[in-house]
């Protein structure tokens, strides 16, 4: 047996599409299909939003050129399969970064933008999409869109964060940020449960662009939410530096017989990280690359998750009562011994998302991974869902293989607006769960 | 910096070497059939660092565009010291073995086409002492196979010419670059169900990058494909007439 071609990073659900197609110009229509239609960026999807079971599937690979960069002013236009480590390495050495950046670089413009990505440096920057220039949409009535957010822009706020189905995203342009170098200042602070999380927040935000927490989730009572708080600021130019980038690194090299994460190695994963640094607080200079992509050093690390593959849950909770029900989200999870060894908690700013369908909206985010052990991680993450729902937030469709329909809808107050939008010839995975109407009531 | 000529510079392999060019801030002139990809390619090439990229769209099957084009990469880029031959067709072997004239074309593609243009460029790069052309053949040419032995022999005969050609202007200083790939994931191969023996594009873009600046003789990519050419090439024809190659 062949393994399934084009998986997401989760390796759940298993899917297969009826067709893979790679376009190798930029193309100016849609292939025919009588099967729904999906482009696949770099499968970077935890869940089932970038899968196509027994559709037609764009493999958006091959459309990675460049079309236009401007280093004066930092204006960034190419196809949508280029993939934000390409943009880095040609515009890192002329002092220009991504705007916005999720915590893996192999990921492509197209999903970038479909996912209306967040980073670190929420709080003072938006999403991806507040840095789209411009946008084309090739749709299945024949038409080749351009959306700005100033032109065609009600189908531009549909398809920033749109989930890949308002049409086939073919190029984008893109503003980026100056930078004086490749180096990052970090500072890292050990913060002993919840309201020290908050407070360190509260007052790190003003100083530092990029803030983010790792909290151990296996701590409980008065424990409950420990961790380490990192903060960063792009590093002044200390004259010319050597920059010692490289893609390459160790490959996780096969699907493990069983999880490797699991009950029994959870607990000391997180105790020893926690207990990692001697000091309570640590400032050190970084490389941009480990500091903002910890995780890509090991490609295909997914595999360490064994052949069930894994879930990811990433929620947002208001403001309002983002205290109570953090602690709640992160005792249940202790409770269940279930969550993966390291949760990302962060505080979202105010910055309004320029997606109708965009998941960042002012409150606190945590996002875990949850090896898949069945029923009971379903309905662990079904629990989960319950105190989101009561707090008013929404679960982040890049990462999700399970929520219900009726919850979508909830997260979603813009989802009917949204359908309008839809290119009929489009669907997904995720699209074809989260409209179904024969879903047991949740 | 490098002054290059691609020819059948819409191949994928091609594009993912002409990348590590264009890094390196060489000049570059590409020839392909098609006008909108080659000016996709250079847009991209340019952003890539590339110092200057020029295009011209030519059918490489039609022998009296050859030397009209060269004269063009020469007079764009100010002179030529390397070529690239990239391009190529992998002829159905099923519509080869039952029509001639299907056969006859694919050799003119892969074969005639070369050596045409060869002989011009190999006579100007010996007569200003200087120069690299590379071309791409393929592993395929190694032994006739029952599964594509016209595309092999065409491939065959290109790497003999090669030889000869790499023989004759070692005195002039111009050195000869055959490269071998193995499988290559590439709409070339589109319909082929991908294995563990295929390579990725920039892969082998990356080691034909590597063979021109150093200027191998022969370059497999992957470097493997040489050991399996080696036992397939020397298996005995009672047991290799038994084999599905
Ligand atoms: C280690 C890791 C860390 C991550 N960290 C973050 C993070 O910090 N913040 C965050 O927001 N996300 C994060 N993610 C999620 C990731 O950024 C998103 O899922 C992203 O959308 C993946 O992009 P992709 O190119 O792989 O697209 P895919 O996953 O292949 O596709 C995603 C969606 O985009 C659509 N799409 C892709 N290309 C096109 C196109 N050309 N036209 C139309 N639709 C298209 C697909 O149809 C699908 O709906 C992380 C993922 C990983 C693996
Ligand atoms: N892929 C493999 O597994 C593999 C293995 C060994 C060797 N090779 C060799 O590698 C080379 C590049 O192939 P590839 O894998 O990169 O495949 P590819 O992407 O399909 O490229 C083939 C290119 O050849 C061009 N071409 C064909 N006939 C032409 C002609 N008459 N004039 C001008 N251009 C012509 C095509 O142009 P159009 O786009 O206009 O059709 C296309 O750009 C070929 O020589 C091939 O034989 C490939």
């Amino acid at each position: 047996m062949t393994a399934p071609s084009h998986p997401s990073w989760g390796r759940y659900p298993a899917s297969q599409p009826a067709r893979v197609q790679r376009p190798g110009a930029r193309p100016s229509a849609l292939p025919a299909s009588d099967t729904p239609v999906l482009a696949y960026g770099n499968g970077r999807s935890y869940g089932d939003s970038c899968l196509n079971n027994d559709g037609m599937l764009l493999d958006m690979g091959s459309l990675d050129r460049f079309i236009a960069f401007d280093p004066a002013t930092g204006v960034i236009e190419c196809e949508a399969g280029v993939l934000l480590a390409d943009i880095l390495e040609l515009v890192v050495p002329q002092g220009w970064f991504l705007p916005v950046t999720p915590g893996t670089q192999f990921v492509s413009v197209g999903g970038a933008i479909a996912n209306d990505v967040h980073g670190k440096n929420h709080h003072v920057a938006g999403t991806f999409g507040c840095h789209v220039r411009e946008l084309e949409l090739l749709r299945s009535n024949g038409q080749t869109v351009v959306c700005t957010p100033e032109q065609n822009a009600d189908l531009f706020a549909a398809t920033v964060g749109g989930l890949g189905l308002t049409g086939l995203l073919t190029r984008a342009t893109i503003a980026l940020k100056r930078i004086e170098g490749p180096y990052m200042d970090v500072d890292t602070l050990r913060f002993a449960n919840l309201d020290e999380f908050f407070d360190i927040s509260a007052a790190s935000d003003r100083d530092y662009e990029y803030t983010v927490a790792w909290v151990d989730c296996s701590a409980r009572g008065t424990n409950l939410g420990r961790g380490w708080f990192m903060r960063a600021n792009h590093k002044p130019a200390l004259g010319q530096q050597p920059d010692p980038r490289k893609r390459g690194g160790p490959t996780f090299p096969f699907v493990t017989p069983v999880s490797m994460i699991n009950p029994v190695t959870l607990r000391p994963l997180n105790t020893l990280y926690f207990r990692r640094k001697f000091k309570a607080r640590s400032r050190d200079t970084q490389h941009y690359q480990p500091y903002f992509y910890p995780l890509d050093g090991i490609k295909h690390w997914n595999r360490a998750y064994g052949p069930n593959g894994f879930l990811q849950y990433q929620c947002v909770v208001p403001h309002a009562d983002a205290r109570t029900a953090v602690a709640e989200l992160l005792e249940r999870i202790a409770a269940a011994g279930a969550g993966s060894f390291l949760s990302v908690l962060k505080v979202f700013g105010d910055v309004q998302s320029p997606g109708l369908m965009s998941f960042p909206r002012p409150g606190v985010t945590l996002a875990l991974d949850f090896p898949n052990r069945g029923r009971e991680t379903f309905e662990l993450l079904d629990a989960l869902d319950d105190i989101v729902r009561a707090a008013g937030g929404a679960v982040y469709p890049a990462k999700d293989a399970r929520m219900s329909a009726a919850a979508f809808r909830e997260y979603f107050p813009n989802l009917e607006r949204f359908q309008g939008f839809v290119d009929p010839a489009f669907s997904s995975n995720f699209w074809r769960r989260v409209t179904s109407t024969t879903t047991s009531p949740s | 910096m490098r002054k290059i000529l691609i020819v059948g510079a819409t191949s994928t392999i091609a594009e993912q070497t002409a990348r590590r060019f264009a890094a390196n801030g060489d000049a570059l002139f590409l020839t392909g059939r098609n006008e909108a990809r080659l000016t996709a390619i250079a847009d991209d090439l340019k952003v890539r660092g590339a110092s200057t990229v020029a295009t011209q769209v030519m059918d490489a099957d039609d022998l009296k565009a050859h030397a009209p084009m060269i004269d063009a990469a020469e007079a764009a880029l100010g002179g030529l010291d390397t070529v690239l031959i990239a391009y190529g067709t992998l002829p159905d072997q099923d519509s080869c073995t039952a029509d001639p004239a299907a056969a006859v074309a694919a050799w003119h593609t892969n074969a005639v086409s070369v050596i045409a243009l060869l002989t011009d460029i190999g006579n100007r790069f010996e007569r200003q002492g200087h120069g690299t052309i590379a071309a791409i053949s393929s592993v395929a040419g190694d032994r006739g196979r029952a599964s594509n032995y016209v595309y092999g022999s065409a491939k065959a005969g290109l790497n003999a010419f090669l030889d000869g050609l790499r023989h004759r202007l070692f005195k002039a200083g111009v050195q000869v670059v055959t490269i071998r790939p193995g499988m290559v994931d590439t709409p070339m191969t589109a319909d082929f169900d991908k294995g563990p023996l295929f390579a990725s594009p920039e892969k082998v873009g990356a080691d034909i990058h590597k063979a021109i600046e150093k200027g191998t003789a022969v370059c497999y990519t992957p470097g493997f494909w040489r050991l399996i050419m080696t036992v397939i090439t020397s298996l005995p024809r009672a047991i290799f007439h038994r084999t599905g190659l």
